[in-house]
């Protein structure tokens, strides 16, 4: 019984640590499947993070943050995709300058604008804030633990941005794989010259793949500052927007098994903290570093062919010059 | 193919120096409108910044004690990118080589010090080459992609780190997760020292051995990479692959040396941080030299010359930072990442300008 608790408890946290990583995940697939690398979802999540929580603080209200974090992130996908697709520059560099901007420009401005070293005040006030959705009889669900708890703790009882990720993972499924934009933006990143012939822009498709990864790791941001915390902190992605470029490399560059490979890491994420300095039957006690360094471990070894095969859109990293 | 970057008659030159200065300049216009927007005075700001990072021997030191670590992780960067790879896990490097010069500098507490600094060195060589060996050796035979292995790398690094730093080599008895202080007799030689024993009393920061070391790594690099067989092989294959294979060179084997190199490199930002200044093994103690290494490189047009002066900007820009802090409590040292950022993207992705010239798209 106490362990069946603790397992739904943990299965809670997964879906809170996979909601961001998902939600990044999916940008990537767009942008990455239309042929530009998506490093730079780690710099858009942080900018979307920090332009939240600031609009929100200021405003009292969370949907405006949300609005300013997508609006953020579409202005860094904007210079991302200009850098990247009209100028032709290199996307790895364009993205890695994204990167270290954000992550110098969130906590410059947060310093001048709040006077509280670089942190945006704490979301205090009721509507501040993406709180969790209680659905209808969770409260009594509880009573009869069984199925009653995974109602109350895995389907009820998350914010707004959570029933938004999972929802558009089935989404964007259906606009790759069965719509014409889908189709035309997995053909760009595969064979831009032939989607060229066809007289179709290839610099318009890719733009609209970055601009679409913006806007979703807009939301991500967004969640982190105003849902997952309240407020934004000096670096408080840490990391997240490449561990999302893992699991979208880990699942391929396809949307279900990415949302699996997010689940994964989220999981190893949340059991590293249960776990810490707790005993396991046989192996002892497995250091939280161990499990924390696994999701970049197991990309390493996908990516080298030992645990089956990932293959790249083919047109990836390379920008497209009109022949004539 | 496209005509040269900037108009002929100012020739080489111009391009090795007109065009990294004017991205600089549109860098530095950047974020004095971003100071302005904060409600600070952008030259005054500057004017701080220069007089913090030149203004005093002290000053002096610091600045150029910074650039000791960028140049080695700039030049890291550069000898990859010669071979056509993007390092992005010269921090990762860098904090492995640190856990070779750190276990040197735990060791050798009775060693005299003309054996600890070559076993200093080869350790900061060989930790740092080891952590690039593997995303080089997938890079080589499996095809995979060396800027996604570097990125894991680095963070498979961290928590290395972390692990051992709070398990294996913490200093009993103590709750920090740092190692023991080194034995005195382990340390570089500061440039302190060497003003006093010429009788001067001028203060000259935690600049140590290491940074004529780095020059030294500098010079190294200009002559293998520029003036042996091997280099040659090396910018083939960064320059043309194709014609690498024709020529009969093995690009897995030159993907492979040039990142060993580059790790090397790398590593050697342990030798100024852990034994010239913090003398212990500490958390996270690159703090982000290695991407810093990367606009270092892009700067100086992954030339050893021009890394050496990009490092030293790069060095000022950090040490006049915090020296900014101090007078404009509205401005910390983040800005000086904003700064950092700027000129990645202008150095590195925008290097052919911003607005498309007409010559250029009539030509393609």
């Amino acid at each position: 019984m106490e362990n069946y608790t603790l397992l739904i408890l943990l299965l809670a946290a997964t879906i809170r640590v996979a909601t961001p990583l998902t939600l990044a995940a999916l940008g990537g697939l767009f942008s990455e499947r239309s042929g530009v690398i998506a490093l730079g979802l780690e710099g858009m999540m942080l900018g979307a993070a920090f332009a939240a929580a600031a609009v929100s603080a200021v405003t009292g209200s969370a949907w405006l943050g949300l609005a300013a974090g997508i609006g953020a992130a579409l202005l860094l996908a904007l210079l991302l995709a200009f850098t990247c697709v009209s100028r032709n520059g290199n996307q790895v560099v364009a993205a890695m300058a994204v990167n270290i901007l954000v992550a110098g420009l969130g906590p410059t401005l947060g310093l001048a604008w709040f006077d509280l070293g670089g942190q945006t005040p704490q979301l205090e006030a009721r509507g501040q804030r993406f709180t969790e959705i209680v659905w209808p009889g969770a409260a009594a669900a509880r009573a009869h633990p069984v199925p009653g708890l995974i109602y109350a703790e895995l389907i009820s009882g998350h914010s707004l941005l959570v029933y938004l990720a999972a929802a558009l993972v089935p989404f964007s499924a259906w606009v790759l794989y069965r719509t014409r934009f889908g189709l035309r933006l997995r053909a760009v990143g595969e064979n831009p010259q032939a989607v060229d012939t066809a007289g179709i822009s290839v610099a318009r498709l890719r733009y609209q793949g970055v601009l679409i990864s913006g806007a979703l790791c807009g939301v991500a941001g967004t969640y982190l500052s105003t849902a997952a915390s309240s407020g934004f902190v000096r670096d408080m992605t840490a990391g997240k927007g490449y561990l999302a470029l893992a699991a979208l490399i880990f699942g391929k560059w396809r949307p279900y098994p990415t949302l699996g490979a997010c689940l994964l890491f989220a999981f190893t994420d949340a059991l590293a903290s249960r776990l810490q300095g707790v005993p396991l039957p046989l192996v002892g006690v497995i250091p939280v570093q161990f499990i924390l360094a696994l999701p970049y471990v197991l990309t390493v070894l996908l990516l080298a062919g030992f645990v089956g095969k990932s293959t790249p859109p083919l047109a990836i990293g390379v920008p497209y010059t009109k022949e004539n | 193919m496209s005509p040269p970057a900037t108009p002929a008659r100012f020739g080489r030159a111009a391009g090795i120096i007109l065009q990294p200065a004017l991205n600089l300049f549109a860098a530095l216009l950047l974020s004095g409108l971003l100071i302005r927007l904060i409600g600070e005075n952008p030259l005054r700001a500057f004017q701080l910044m220069a007089a913090g990072a030149f203004g005093s021997s002290d000053a002096w030191g610091y600045t150029l004690y910074y650039a000791t670590n960028f140049i080695f992780t700039g030049l890291a960067v550069a000898v990859a990118y010669q071979a056509g790879l993007f390092n992005i896990g010269a921090e990762g490097q860098a904090y492995i080589g640190g856990l070779g010069v750190g276990l040197v500098g735990l060791a050798g507490g009775h060693w005299p010090f003309w054996l600890v600094l070559p076993a200093a060195v080869g350790a900061a060589a060989l930790g740092g080459a080891a952590w690039a060996l593997i995303p080089a050796w997938l890079q080589a035979r499996r095809g995979s992609h060396i800027v996604i292995t570097t990125i894991m790398f680095n963070f498979i690094a961290s928590a290395l780190m972390t692990w051992l730093l709070v398990n294996v080599l913490i200093k009993p008895g103590q709750q920090s997760p740092e190692t023991r202080e080194f034995a005195e007799s382990t340390w570089m030689p500061t440039a302190q020292g060497l003003l006093a024993k010429l009788g001067s009393t001028a203060s000259a920061g935690p600049l140590n051995l290491a940074f004529p070391l780095a020059l030294g790594a500098c010079a190294l690099v200009w002559l293998v990479v520029w003036h042996t067989r091997w280099g040659y092989a090396l910018r083939v294959a960064g320059t043309n692959p194709a014609a690498a294979l024709y020529a009969g060179i093995s690009p897995s084997r030159t993907v492979v040396a040039a990142m060993l190199c580059s790790g090397a490199l790398a590593g050697g930002l342990g030798l100024n941080e852990l034994l010239g200044v913090q003398h212990r093994i500490s958390l996270d103690f690159p703090a982000g030299a290695g991407f810093v290494g990367i606009a270092v490189a892009l700067m100086g047009r992954n030339h050893p010359v021009g890394i050496a002066i990009a490092a030293v900007l790069f060095g000022a820009l950090v040490q006049g930072g915090s020296e900014l802090s101090f007078d404009m409590p509205h401005v910390n040292r983040d800005l000086v990442v904003v700064i950092q950022g700027l000129v990645i993207l202008f150095c590195g992705a925008l290097q052919s300008g911003l607005w498309k010239r007409r010559r250029q798209r009539r030509a393609a």
